[in-house]
């Protein structure tokens, strides 16, 4: 990825629901299909074993070493509040490159599987819709039909975010 | 010439701090009334090559200062003038302006004119001219007042050798005003003994110009040792000779006026180049490349061996194979210290400010005190010795100005009158202990309670507070232990901002003091940053590594040894001492194979002068681990001071041993301390 694309891409992103045109990599969660943005991704990698972190939220599977950089790997199906499957040979991390407190940080998603890469159009991206407290949509960022399927489109910025980390900080 | 010299700047700026450095430990060691000739010539080379330095990239302030100076040292070198006391201070002041000026010159800042003319009025008056006489000569110098200049010019017979040509000075000369060139041919030898590359002539000169005698020295400069010059302002209508009282308004006035063009012009040509040269740089000694191109020698052998090695491998050649990884492994050992050793200055770039803080400041304080040093040579690495800087330098005046008594109540204590300061630096056990030790009033514990208990940090009910507790208590914000504020100390950082200093970079500082004896303050720090020994452990199917320096012992225990308080803390007796024992499955919410401490392991540890034992399922191996940052991607873990990557590829976590130790103080051991965060 060039750098004058990631500027498109953080630019788009900034101008709200209806600049979210471009590519989109879409994985597997319990049967629905994510997008997040491909320009976001680094690289897609098997599961392999991490090391647990104490005193972390328990979506928070561990860290990794990622050639030299430790790297925090979240597992989505838990950070979404679903229920957690044991690991399969089909399970992969997306490691995605994401900008938190205006820094640029490398955070791995466990997903079940990574599906494929959707182009989508502004105008194709529909907001969705509120679903009051009992559903968290602060890091979905649209809609978008695909193939008759519905495939969410997450804000890989937000999947993590700092508040959230602090909040748990904040209990101790 | 098309050369751009400020690609050069950066290295004369370096070159003449460090000169500066050099300078002023000279001139500290020089005792008043002294003629060391070599302490003499080594200060004079300082100045002159400064002086040469800021010619050649047009710092004319700097030139005409250093020039003042180095007048005066010659004369000590000659041996016409002795260093004197107050001679000595003014050289002192004028390195410090000196520094000043070449600080502002580096940052493009204007240079702070009355101070550095102020100082070089009394370097003149130094030299041996009543203030009415240097002020006029001083006017002449800087303004001739529009008469213009008599310049005698006499080349020594080599100068055209050097690639001089006098008629290229004196076209310039003509760019300043009116030139009058009258030639001396008395110096021409007959044709039999005529040698074409001599010079022979001789040349008087009249310039009519306002031009300064700078100006006009500036272009003999290259020639300065080739020649006999002598300029001499034009008699006659010299408003300056005539009127010297009124001088020193235009001797302000020039400068001011001629500075702003000249580094205005410096100024573009740094700013175009700005991008090159912003980096701070490290000047490494030879000898450490030089080791570490043999190592990379050696390396490139072994790995050529092994390369050998694996072309036709057989089971019989296994030993070789071992026999050459072992070298292997000792290479790369052996490179990862000599490039560490790079990162490694001596303590002294530290220390050496301090001889000149003790003069300045005992005179200030009117108290006598000796500074003593030792352990020089003890290196540490570069940003931990940055960082260390400013908390010495309050650390050293907090001992010279609390510490230390006036020589009368010193007498009356039945001290020496003169008080001593010592600095110390060492190695121990893979840190650096540096040790501020005084002989002075000590702390008054009484007195610093009875502070703290006003200010309700020290509950007064409370059981009295051990020695260690009390001590710590300078280093509480907000609290002071000056009876009077002073601007010696009291400005600038506090103890509790030197405290937070030393803990940035891994270090701790404790304090020992006895009333009326003098306090020592302790300070360790780790030798570098990047790297440590670490002893990996293993808790559960987990891996863990105690930083080596923190351990002090491992042992096994027996259930007798072990008590419990109040039926939930454990601690247990080693050798009179009741230690907290923490149990790190439990900190780690790890499932541990053993459960009972008879089984397992205890690892003693120490952090900031605290103790507890680490119950683990056992010790694994020890290794140098390179740190990590787990703030990077994630956040900081509490517990946890970093992370690694070990042998295998896995990431290891580094434990925190004062904070697990506060944490184990703070909490329970058998509470987990994170029974919330399965709830988020």
């Amino acid at each position: 990825m060039t750098t004058a694309q990631a500027q498109t891409a953080e630019r788009d992103e900034g101008a709200g629901i209806g600049g979210h045109a471009g590519q989109f990599l879409t994985f597997i969660l319990a049967g629905e299909e994510y997008g997040v943005d491909i320009l976001k991704v680094q690289e897609i990698r098997g599961w392999t074993a991490v090391t647990r972190i104490p005193h972390t939220p328990a979506f928070v599977q561990g860290v990794l070493n990622l050639r030299g950089t430790i790297v925090p790997i979240v597992d989505l199906r838990m950070r979404f509040g679903m229920e957690r499957v044991e690991y399969t040979p089909l399970t992969v991390i997306i490691v995605l490159s994401v900008l938190r407190e205006g820094q640029k940080r490398t955070i791995g998603l466990v997903v079940d599987g990574v599906s494929d890469v959707l182009s989508a159009t502004a105008d194709e991206v529909k907001p969705a819709p509120h679903f009051g407290d009992s559903v968290r949509t602060e890091f979905v960022n649209g809609l978008v039909a695909a193939n008759d399927k519905m495939v969410i489109l997450c804000d890989a910025d937000k999947l993590l975010t700092a508040g959230e980390l602090q909040a748990l900080d904040a209990i101790h | 010439m098309a050369i751009d010299l400020s690609q050069f700047h950066q290295t004369f700026f370096e070159e003449s701090f460090e000169g500066l450095d050099a300078m002023e430990s000279g001139l500290l060691n020089l005792a008043p009334g002294s003629s060391d000739l070599d302490a003499v010539n080594a200060i004079f080379r300082v100045a002159h090559s400064i002086k040469g330095g800021a010619a050649t990239f047009g710092f004319q302030e700097v030139t005409a200062f250093t020039h003042v100076m180095e007048t005066l040292l010659d004369g000590m070198r000659s041996g016409t003038r002795t260093m004197q006391a107050d001679s000595k201070d003014v050289l002192l002041q004028s390195v410090d302006c000196l520094r000043a000026m070449l600080t502002a010159t580096r940052d493009h800042q204007p240079i702070d004119l009355p101070r550095v003319q102020g100082l070089q009025a009394g370097l003149e008056a130094l030299l041996g001219q009543t203030p009415g006489a240097s002020a006029a000569k001083a006017a002449n110098e800087e303004a001739s007042g529009g008469a213009g200049w008599r310049i005698r010019f006499r080349p020594l017979p080599q100068m055209y050798q050097t690639g001089n040509d006098p008629t290229r000075m004196f076209r310039a000369l003509e760019g300043l005003g009116s030139l009058r060139v009258e030639a001396d041919t008395r110096g021409l030898p007959g044709w039999e003994s005529f040698d074409p590359e001599q010079a022979f002539l001789g040349w008087n000169l009249e310039l009519k110009s306002a031009a300064p005698r700078k100006a006009v020295m500036e272009v003999f400069e290259w020639v300065e040792g080739d020649c006999e010059l002598e300029v001499t302002p034009l008699a006659g209508a010299s408003p300056a000779a005539a009127a010297p009282v009124s001088a020193p308004t235009p001797v302000a006035a020039v400068p001011a006026a001629a500075a702003p063009a000249a580094p205005e012009a410096a100024r573009a040509a740094v700013a175009a180049s700005s991008g090159q040269g912003d980096g701070s740089s490290i000047r490494v000694g030879i000898d450490k490349i030089d080791a570490l191109i043999n190592m990379v020698g050696e390396l490139v052998i072994t790995q050529s061996m092994l390369s050998q090695l694996s072309e036709n491998f057989d089971i019989s050649r296994l030993p070789t194979l071992l026999a050459g990884l072992t070298q292997l492994e000792r290479n790369t050992r052996e490179l990862q210290e000599s490039v560490m050793r790079i990162r490694m200055l001596p303590i002294s770039f530290v220390f050496n400010r301090f001889p000149r803080m003790v003069h300045d400041l005992s005179q200030k304080l009117s108290k006598k005190i000796e500074l003593q040093m030792s352990g020089e040579g003890t290196e540490l690495d570069k940003t931990v010795l940055e960082k260390i800087g400013d908390p010495l330098v309050h650390l050293v005046r907090n001992s010279l100005d609390h510490g230390i008594e006036r020589p009368e109540v010193r007498r009356a204590a039945g001290k020496r009158e003169t008080g001593t300061v010592h600095l110390n630096a060492y190695h121990q056990s893979g840190n650096i202990i540096i040790e501020i030790t005084d002989d002075g009033a000590g702390i008054n514990k009484e007195k610093l309670l009875s502070k703290a208990r006003e200010r309700g940090l020290v509950a007064d009910d409370k059981a009295p507070l051990d020695d260690k507790a009390i001590f710590d208590l300078i280093f509480h914000p907000g609290l002071s232990t000056a009876e009077q504020l002073s601007d010696v100390s009291g400005r600038g950082v506090g103890m509790d901002v030197v405290r937070k200093n030393i803990k940035a970079v891994g270090g701790t500082v404790d304090v020992q003091s006895q009333q009326g004896v003098g306090t020592t303050i302790t300070i360790r720090l780790p030798l570098t940053l990047a790297i440590l020994d670490g002893q990996t452990v293993r808790v559960g199917e987990e891996t863990y590594i105690i930083p080596l320096v923190s351990i002090v012992e491992s042992i096994k225990v027996k259930n007798e040894m072990v008590n419990m308080v109040a039926g939930k803390g454990e601690v247990i007796r080693l050798r009179d001492e009741y230690l907290q024992v923490l149990r790190l499955y439990q900190v780690f919410q790890a499932t541990p194979t053993f459960t009972s401490l008879e089984d397992g392991l205890l690892v003693v540890v120490e952090g900031e002068g605290n103790r507890a034992c680490f119950f683990v399922d056992e010790l694994l191996g020890q290794q140098q681990i390179v740190i990590k940052s787990l703030e990077a991607n994630f956040k900081r873990v509490e517990g946890v001071s970093g992370a690694t990557i070990l042998g295998d590829g896995t990431v290891s976590l580094i434990l925190d041993i004062p904070g697990l130790i506060q944490l184990a103080h703070r909490n329970p051991p058998s509470v987990a301390f994170f029974q919330t965060s399965a709830a988020a």
